[in-house]
């Protein structure tokens, strides 16, 4: 047999078994062996890492941090039965296209929680209800939460989301009006607050919805 | 990296480390036939038993162990089925091709003897003799000659001795090589 042969035949051999491992999840979904289909979607800071349980999205992953990291984690801290599912993955992915081509302002797949708890928790759950468009602040969003003095750690919850975008910690800002920080930089906090229409393009200038009292209003 | 809790990886790492290796085996341990199947209930068993695992230490022996017992369980049930028609045909067919390079000599010569078990044709007299071969004789033959491993390799995914893995695999050896002089 040929050296060439053999080659081929390891490549048949490697292709094949990739087809058979795509079709694995769909079959261990079938039989509820699927904690975790994750996939991919694209986006203006590029490749978002999606990961979905039977409850929702799970996590949302930004481009900084490695896929292989953001499974190991998940791996750890959900469950190791975690495999890539277009499927699993198919509505979050072509929600997030419509979000960031500003066809869609609000989410119908779920959020699922899971890797926050108690007062983090409780402040995600509050920023979730804020509005497309607008924004609230830090101060705000902890006292709904049950911790009027909490915005330090409210801060620090946010800055923590499992599921930025989806929970849109970055309609948070400062109470004076500053953007405030952001775990995906500030830079996407305001590409995001410019896309939502809730900043102008290139500047910080707040579009009429700047005040505490005018954010409260049309978030209650 | 840095993997916390238990230290075992996503499932889907473990699968696209190690599906080539066990789809090889299978191809051989199985047969073509069988293979795609026995693929598929290899990683939903281990899926299964995935979260259960204390560590992630030699998850290949412990996919192999699992690709055996499903190899060893198609050919069970297979021997209960009347002998495929079309199967045999083919073979028939295909010997005409392929008689010249019949792989005789390559079995005795061990695992660095390219070419001998690699599953290529999967009618190759070759391939019919060790799909005869017992189950466990068989899955012993293949891993040591296909994927290369040692005695006490095949030992830890075959749940025997050492002495056991050398005894399948040189009864599997003799009935070959009878069956192809």
């Amino acid at each position: 047999m040929q050296a060439s042969e053999l080659k081929r035949l390891g490549e048949a051999i490697e292709d094949r078994s990739q087809v058979l491992a795509l079709g694995l999840s769909d079959a261990a979904a079938q039989r509820g062996l699927l904690d975790v289909g994750y996939g991919f979607a694209d986006s203006p800071f590029g490749r978002l890492l999606v990961a979905m349980t039977r409850r929702g999205l799970v996590t949302l992953v930004y481009p900084e941090e490695s896929p292989e990291d953001a499974l190991e984690r998940i791996a750890a801290r959900v469950s190791p039965r975690v495999l890539e599912s277009v499927r699993a993955t198919d509505q979050i992915r072509r929600e997030l296209d419509e979000y960031f081509e500003q066809r869609r302002r609000t989410f119908s797949v779920p959020v699922d929680l899971r890797l926050t708890r108690g007062f983090n928790q409780k402040v995600l759950e509050q920023t979730a209800r804020i509005p497309y468009g607008s924004v609230s602040t830090y101060r705000e969003v902890s006292a709904r939460a049950g911790s009027p003095q909490g915005m330090r750690a409210a801060g620090q919850a946010l800055a923590s989301n499992p599921v930025p975008i989806m929970v849109p910690c970055h309609r948070v800002v400062r109470t004076g009006g500053a953007l405030g920080g952001y775990a995906g930089g500030t830079d996407r906090k305001a590409a995001l607050l410019e896309l939502e229409g809730a900043l102008q393009a290139g500047e910080e200038r707040w579009l009429g919805r700047t005040s505490g009292r005018a954010v409260r209003r049309r978030w209650s | 990296m840095n993997r916390t809790g238990r230290g075992i990886p996503p499932f889907q790492s473990f699968l696209d480390d190690h599906r080539a290796v066990v789809y090889r085996y299978l191809m051989a341990a199985a047969g073509p036939e069988e293979a795609e199947d026995c693929f598929q209930e290899t990683f939903l068993a281990a899926l299964r038993a995935y979260p259960k695992l204390r560590d992630g230490h030699n998850l290949k022996c412990w996919v192999l162990t699992i690709a055996t017992r499903k190899a060893i369980d198609a050919s069970r049930s297979r021997r209960r089925r009347p002998v495929s028609v079309p199967d045999v045909a083919a073979v028939g067919e295909a010997k005409g091709s392929r008689q010249s390079r019949s792989a005789t000599g390559v079995v005795a010569e061990g695992p660095h003897a390219a070419g001998g078990l690699a599953p290529t044709d999967p009618y190759d007299p070759l391939w019919e003799s060790v799909r005869r071969l017992p189950a466990r004789q068989r899955a012993a033959v293949v891993q040591r000659f296909v994927l290369d491993r040692s005695y006490g390799e095949i030992a830890a995914t075959m749940g025997g001795s050492e002495e056991a893995a050398r005894a399948n695999v040189s009864l599997g050896l003799g009935k070959l090589r009878k069956d192809l002089t």
